[in-house]
């Protein structure tokens, strides 16, 4: 997979990502939320696939359980009760890490290497390399890291990379029973979106639409939305996502230090050069469609 | 199911009623959705409660718990005053055109033919008029006062959208939606499927609530068509295969009736059972009866039963009454039973009245529990504190615990919902000292029969003239007991022209080779096909759907023969051709039927006057159910046991069902609306199954605690929010529980009152991975259906406080 790492945290975008491959196509999870039972199965496939167990909780009134996402609970659903135009609806919303494509824990992290996004557009965290300094936390403008008490580091939604580098579904792909969570390439999963929501349109919904949000450069993970107008309305999903201007500040405050990196970086630039070749630069954020 | 879950797919319309399979079912759910998404079918949930199910639906329809019939009578008043009727279909294939007995009336909530005392019904009124041949008189015009059509006509006249919004508290305008939805099917090109389970089984009307969908399905002309029928929906992995093999009190398998003592030889039995034709020239195939019960009875006693001595038929047990669960449990309470033997089932968590169930194993001499896990049951002498506070040293019941294996630790055959049986392999092996339930039920009756044979003892014939022939007696495999299932020829079957058809010892094909003379046995008749000598069809595995309408032939095998859609001969007009062209299973080939079914039929040629219910000795659907039914040949309106207003606003003089299963001890046991004013109705959820995965951490990490659901307004009343702890106490008992405050159970407007709901999910306990919690079955009543004796989980009566 170290072939297919596009950006990392901490790490000075003059150091280019591999180049030997043409073209890797970008995926996306697409989750239907016209269509989501919340049975949680997809909870305990995450468990089941990246073996975690959180602590047996208690029950606070409502079907979510575990209540919140936690280092062992890298995906929850959330359930919220609305009523629109006198109908009651139970807007059911699978939460979990959104694999922004600017992804802001990644811009965060002051660790080298320890927040990486592939090819395909999976963030991924390099737990080995996590000091636990909580920045990600701060960068995700979806509230999705947690840090984990016993060893302090930062824990999210893997996106199944391990599954995907060979071939598979996530885990929670494939266990929905109502085919709900859908997987593939990001254009693809916007042709099915496109789908869903012409005939949700027919049943009524006529706002209806694809929640991809610009302010972090569109997301692979997506969802179809009844109400796509407001998505507040699944239990706080952010009407327009962005990055912290703290996290903007904190690069801006260390762009000294990483032209320090840079310097020292150089040395093996040099030595790269002098062994392969030519790099292509890229620019400073390391920012790929 | 009459249909299958895949066929769920081909509806236009779902109605949910009586079930949650989104909840519960969800697997098998997908189709429903599938439905909505490429047959862009509707989805209507009509439930006391706004659930899960309802989250995906178009449309949702409250109704007050046990008030289903008023609300589907109604639905059935609509089809009728509006004129929503598949006229061809309701004319030829069902028994609208019947004409019934003059003596037969409805007056004032009762059927004639009550007896008070007794609590019954003399039902020979229940009947159609008949000619002198002995065939059932009809008018086709139905014109006729007396015919079925203009009695079901009057009968639900009563049943208005005033009258339904009055007791259901379902609003006028939430019924219309429903009504016109559900009429929109009547077209013949458009079918609706009903999805149901135990929301519509466990009331004291159970069994007709089911009935008034059926009778609409049939007005619509849904019954045999692809995306129609009635849809019961299994909940255990093989509920419908221990129904299948007659795990009831006075049943047998194959769903043959056990003799009782009545019938004191074969033939008397025989000659009661076995129906006779009600109009010329029908199929009747229950005519068959003899051929399935004696090779039933060739299964059981092998070479010892003989046509000399009935087939051993004395040596099956006779019924004097319905030794049912809520029978025994009553008997042992007062203390007439000395011993029990407890399997597949955590009867103290899942059995109604949990501190009836506990006075009466205290009174046990003895008490075998097999089960994989140390469960409540085999614990209820455990004090746990407030969970379970009982004196240890008062119980004197010695309990032995028998581990046994989980379905996944198991091969055999399943039966889903659908009546496919589906060959599966065992994943692991029993761990510790643990032996499957086979081999523990095997090893007793080893031991038990060893004894007989060394020490005599009465009446010991019927279990020393069993067939037992297994490789290894203590632990018949699984293989061996599912070719018995099937059956097979005892001798070479020679068919009318004298071809043989069977050698001697081969598996049958088909319950068309069964004989009454003894010359085939087979332990359940409707499985016969099932592992035949072209091997084990339950292990097929090739899901190709010629149809295209998700009906796959060589995936596992469906009883009866294969078929997969039952009265599937009714997508046909008579003259053979589909109601529906897009939804054609068969067809007639010139010589004989054919399709991508198995043709649920005689060979007989389109536009012969044989009708399709081939199972019904009239050869129709029945709209009037003659005796078949304990409370009626139509259904009514009666209230729960506990009844939240006290009175039937219809029939005042008759509040509840006049024959619901009742015992003593638990009409000692039921609250009034004035002590008890909230309506509470038990349930499951998807993160549980029963009391059984609160063992499992992942189960319990997703659904960890106790907890009731009831809506704002209650909650406002009783001063709780969301998290708060309540008591809920009834009649029976009391538990403690987490407040779920939800606007998804909204308060009814019921004759004048308000009635409140209260929503008790069933899965917490004093053991397992779970936070503990109090058995919400401390609450529930055991009294039940007449028919089937299933208990009234789920309308019953209780107050709430904060604890």
């Amino acid at each position: 997979m170290t072939q297919d790492i596009i950006q990392r945290s901490a790490t000075n975008g003059l150091t280019p990502p591999p180049q030997a491959r043409d073209f890797q196509q970008e995926v996306a999870k697409l989750i239907d939320t016209s269509i989501c039972i919340g049975c949680k199965a997809c909870q305990v496939a995450c468990s089941e696939w990246n073996d975690y167990r959180p602590e047996v909780g208690h029950s606070v009134g409502v079907y979510d359980n575990p209540a919140d996402l936690g280092p062992k609970a890298w995906t929850v659903m959330r359930y919220n009760e609305v009523v629109e135009n006198g109908k009651l609806q139970w807007l059911i919303r699978k939460d979990g890490c959104m694999h922004c494509d600017d992804p802001g824990c990644l811009k965060a992290c002051p660790v080298p290497g320890a927040i990486v996004k592939h090819a395909n557009g999976i963030v991924d965290f390099v737990s080995e390399l996590c000091t636990g300094c909580g920045y990600c936390i701060a960068g995700c403008p979806f509230n999705v890291p947690r840090q984990n008490p016993a060893d302090k580091r930062v824990y999210k939604c893997t996106l199944c990379v391990d599954r995907v580098a060979v071939g598979q579904e996530p885990a929670c792909v494939k266990t929905c029973p109502t085919s709900a969570i859908m997987f593939g390439s990001k254009d693809s999963m916007k042709v099915r979106a496109d789908e869903r929501i012409s005939e949700l349109k027919t049943r009524g919904f006529a706002n209806a639409g694809l929640y991809d949000p610009e302010g972090v450069g569109g997301t692979h993970v997506m969802y179809v939305l009844h109400h796509a107008d407001r998505p507040e309305l699944y239990s706080g999903l952010p009407k327009n996502p962005s990055i912290s201007p703290l996290v903007h500040f904190w690069k801006g405050l260390f762009k000294p230090l990483a032209a320090a990196g840079f310097i020292a970086a150089f040395a093996a630039a040099a030595l790269h050069y002098t062994k392969v070749g030519p790099v292509t630069e890229d620019d400073e954020e390391g920012h790929h469609g | 199911m009459t249909n299958h879950w895949v066929d769920i797919k081909n509806a236009n319309l779902v109605v949910v009623m009586g079930g949650n399979p989104a909840e519960a079912h969800p697997v098998g759910f997908r189709w429903a959705i599938d439905a909505k998404i490429h047959n862009n079918a509707k989805i209507m949930v009509i439930d006391p409660r706004f659930t899960r199910s309802a989250a995906v639906a178009d449309e949702y329809v409250p109704l007050r718990p046990g008030t289903d019939i008023t609300f589907l009578l109604g639905v059935i008043n609509y089809l009728i005053t509006n004129d929503k009727i598949q006229h061809e279909y309701v004319r030829h294939y069902t028994n609208a055109s019947f004409l019934v007995r003059d003596d037969f009336a409805f007056h004032d909530g009762l059927f004639s033919g009550y007896d008070e005392q007794k609590r019954t019904y003399d039902k020979s009124s229940w009947e159609y008029q008949f000619d002198e041949q002995g065939f059932a008189k009809r008018d086709a015009s139905l014109s006729h006062p007396r015919c079925v059509w203009n009695l079901l006509r009057e009968h639900v006249s009563a049943y208005t959208p005033e009258v339904v919004e009055n007791i259901c508290g379902t609003p006028q305008d939430r019924f219309q939606v429903a009504c016109e939805l559900i009429a929109e099917t009547s077209a013949p090109d458009k079918t609706m499927t009903s999805m149901y389970a135990l929301g519509w089984t466990e009331h004291t009307v159970g069994a007709q609530n089911i009935r008034a969908m059926a009778m609409i399905q049939l007005l619509l002309g849904n019954i045999g068509m692809p995306g129609g029928g009635i849809n019961a929906l299994r909940g255990h992995t093989n509920v419908q295969g221990i129904t299948d093999l007659g795990i009831m009190a006075t049943a047998l398998p194959g769903y043959l009736a056990l003799p009782s003592e009545k019938h004191a030889d074969l033939r008397t039995f025989l000659a009661t059972v076995t129906p006779k034709p009600l109009v010329q020239g029908q199929v009747n195939y229950w005519g068959n009866y003899p051929k399935f019960f004696t090779s039933l009875l060739k299964s059981f006693y092998g070479n010892k039963a003989t046509p000399e001595n009935d087939f051993g038929y004395d040596w099956l047990p006779k019924w004097d009454r319905s030794n049912d669960f809520m029978y025994t449990m009553s008997a042992m309470e007062d203390g007439k039973l000395n011993g029990c033997i407890c399997q597949g089932v955590n009867m103290l968590a899942m059995f109604p009245d949990a501190n009836k169930s506990i006075r009466a194993l205290s009174k046990l001499k003895y008490f075998v529990v097999i089960d994989p896990l140390d469960c409540e049951t085999s614990s209820f002498w455990e004090n746990h504190g407030e969970f379970n506070d009982v004196d240890p040293a008062s119980i004197q019941t010695e309990v032995f615990r028998l581990p046994s294996s989980c379905f996944a630790e198991e091969e055999g055959s399943l039966v889903n919902s659908g009546r496919w049986l589906q060959w599966h392999w065992k994943g692991a092996d029993v761990p510790g000292e643990g032996r499957d339930d086979t081999e523990n039920i095997a090893g007793i009756m080893m031991a038990v029969r060893r004894l007989y044979e060394q020490e005599s003892g009465k009446a010991s014939e019927p279990l020393l003239n069993m067939s037992w022939s297994y490789t290894n007696p203590e632990s018949p495999s699984p293989v061996e007991v599912t070719k018995e299932m099937n059956g097979r020829a005892l001798a070479d079957l020679i068919d009318s022209n004298g071809n043989i058809i069977l050698r001697k010892g081969q598996q049958l094909s088909s319950f068309g080779q069964l004989r009454d003379d003894g010359t085939t046995d087979s332990g359940c008749w409707i499985y016969a096909g099932s592992w035949t000598e072209a091997g084990n069809q339950m292990a097929r595995r090739n899901n190709a759907d010629p149809s295209g309408l998700g009906n796959t032939p060589g995936w596992a095998w469906a009883w009866p023969l294969n078929r997969r859609v039952l009265y599937n001969r009714a997508s046909l007009d008579p003259q053979g051709n589909p109601w529906d062209p897009k939804r054609k299973m068969l067809w007639w080939s010139g010589t004989a039927w054919t399709g991508f079914d198995v043709p649920d039929f005689s060979a007989a040629p389109p536009g012969s006057p044989v009708t399709p219910f081939i199972m019904q000795a009239d050869g129709v659907g029945g709209l009037f159910a003659r005796a078949r039914m304990a409370e009626g040949p139509f259904p009514a309106h009666y209230e729960p046991m506990e009844t939240p207003i006290g009175t039937n606003p219809l029939y005042p003089n008759v509040v509840n069902n006049p024959v619901a299963r009742l015992m003593e001890n638990d009409t000692k046991n039921l609250g009034t609306s004035a002590e008890f004013p909230y309506v509470a109705t038990t349930y499951r959820l998807t993160e549980h199954f029963h009391a059984l995965t609160k063992a499992a951490k992942l189960n319990a990490i997703t659904q960890p605690e106790a907890f009731a659901e009831i809506s704002e307004t209650l909650a406002a009343k009783v001063g709780v929010k969301s998290g708060d702890m309540i008591t809920i106490r009834s009649a029976r008992g009391l538990i403690k529980v987490k407040a779920a405050v939800t606007k998804r159970i909204q308060k009814l407007k019921v004759n004048g009152q308000d009635v409140e709901t209260v929503g008790i999910p069933i899965h917490w306990g004093f053991k397992g991975a779970t936070v503990k919690g109090h058995m919400a079955n401390r609450l529930t009543t055991a009294i039940g259906d007449a028919n089937t004796h299933t208990p009234e989980f789920k309308a019953f009566l209780v107050n709430v406080k904060k604890a």
